[in-house]
């Protein structure tokens, strides 16, 4: 079977400078991806891609068989874009039926979707009253509802305290386990641990893609930032 | 396009407003007193009625103006428009949602502020109020569509408030209230004949002096809705699945 996500040669500019030169990456269904690297990396852009917001100047993105913004992806691919978007004067449940309604979910997912995210007690705030780390999480509840095949998170864990990141990691695992398909970004390092599978960003280059423990060995350490480092190097000397 | 979501879009856009208790208790009472400070202005029956009753119609297309230039730069600026047009939305949805939620505050804002003229006030037309209602709220989905469309250039909400004075009060000095279009520069004229609002204004002054739905009335609504229909068609262009 093919990948849940496909791409290749994929070259994209953004405000006339070349972000992405030419990447190439898979993505099997199941699994949860974590798309590592600095800030600056190409990480949110490729996101852009797979979800089909973005102008791609060459190469192919394929998600889930079809090409990436096809209209029959559109209730197929959850997006959760950086900084929350969702709607600031409603509150968390009015945010979860609005998008349940355009996305064809019951009203009992909108519910649903915010006890998976851990917001039941704000479920009737105004998301304009919700710290950073609540409003993220109100954006993520949006994401889930209509129970996507493919997620793309960006960001998802920034601002959460260390229990908050355990419980989102372990519903990424079990969702993944019951058959969707994650790519996750972040730029912490040691929730790479998480993944199944790493795809490290530099610069618009892929500068690693295999299994956390192929990488460390790889890189010959158990830490994660220090892995990184090595793996950076050992590319810049190959180059 | 889906009947379900422009509906959900159109009730979310009224929960929006309805948590905004003072936005809604500007749209609905500023128009009134409006009115009431026009009255005492002129201080004269037959001058409010010529000069009051376009008035009823020029507000709403003003405010509603204001209202949704800004509501979709926020929708721009917020993810919000990018994340809907990730789902199966269509571009007419939401603009269609809009269009239903402003009509609605409208109603009830031109229902007020027309009841204030006639009740209170003192308005005095020959045509039916009801007629004077029916523009007021054609007026404010036409302010809504320009709002709309021109929230597009508008990279900031500084930006996005001064297209009001930049796209509606040319409209307003040309509209035939101040001076009749007849009376204007010939170039003038055809300028205003080429802007909605003059045929928004002659439709209420052609409510206030016939009785009947005359074709003269048929024929400015017609405009008016049809200068509504080409805004929301530009605003759709510029709704774009796909950015850089």
């Amino acid at each position: 079977m093919k990948g849940a996500v496909e791409v290749s040669d994929l070259v994209v500019k953004r405000g006339g400078k070349e972000v992405l030169h030419g990447l190439t990456a898979s993505v099997s269904r199941g699994s949860v991806t974590g798309l590592l690297g600095p800030s600056g990396g190409g990480k949110t852009t490729l996101m852009r891609c797979l979800v089909g917001v973005q102008v791609v100047t060459s190469g192919a993105v394929y998600v889930l068989g079809e090409i990436a913004g096809s209209p029959g992806l559109r209730h197929r691919v959850g997006y959760v874009t950086q900084s929350p978007s969702v709607y600031a004067d409603l509150t968390v449940l009015e945010n979860t039926r609005y998008f349940a309604a355009v996305l064809g979910a019951g009203s009992a997912s909108a519910e649903q979707a915010i006890a998976d995210v851990g917001l039941k007690e704000q479920a009737t705030q105004l998301v304009a009253t919700l710290s950073g780390g609540q409003r993220a999480r109100a954006s993520l509840a949006c994401a889930l509802l209509g129970d996507p095949e493919l997620l793309i998170l960006d960001e998802p864990t920034v601002g959460l305290d260390p229990v908050l990141r355990e419980e989102l990691w372990a519903m990424f695992a079990s969702l993944a386990a019951a058959g969707t398909t994650l790519v996750v970004s972040s730029h912490v390092m040691d929730e790479a641990g998480r993944c199944d599978r790493i795809l490290l960003l530099r610069e618009g280059h892929v500068v690693a893609d295999d299994t956390p423990d192929a990488l460390r060995r790889a890189a010959g350490t158990e830490d994660l930032d220090q892995m990184f480092l090595t793996l950076i190097q050992q590319r810049a000397e190959v180059a | 396009m889906s009947w379900r979501i422009t509906w959900a879009t159109a009730k979310r856009v009224l929960t929006q407003l309805s948590h905004d208790h003072r936005t809604v208790a500007l749209l609905i009472v500023v128009p009134s007193l409006l009115m009431v400070l026009l009255r005492f202005v002129f201080d004269d029956d037959a001058i409010f009625d010529s000069v009051g009753l376009p008035l009823l119609g020029v507000f709403p297309l003003i405010i509603m103006f204001l209202i949704t230039s800004v509501a979709m730069l926020r929708e721009r600026t917020s993810g919000t428009l990018e994340r809907l047009l990730t789902t199966p939305m269509h571009k007419l949805d939401l603009l269609l949602g809009y269009g239903i939620a402003f009509a609605v505050a409208a109603a009830l804002q031109a229902a007020v502020a027309t009841g204030t003229a006639y009740l209170l006030l003192g308005l005095d037309t020959q045509g039916a109020w009801g007629w004077v209602v029916g523009v007021a709220v054609g007026n404010a989905v036409l302010g809504m569509a320009l709002g709309l469309f021109v929230s597009a250039f508008a990279r900031s909400e500084f930006q996005a408030v001064q297209f009001m004075p930049a796209i509606v009060l040319p409209q307003f000095l040309t509209c035939g209230l101040l001076i009749a279009r007849d009376q204007m520069a010939g170039w003038l004229e055809a300028i205003s004949n080429v802007l909605p609002m003059s045929y928004a204004v002659d439709a209420l002054k052609e409510i206030g002096a016939q009785a009947e739905v005359t074709g003269t009335l048929v024929r400015d609504l017609a405009i008016v809705f049809g200068a509504t229909v080409v805004a929301l068609g530009l605003g759709a262009l510029t709704l774009r699945r796909r950015s850089g």
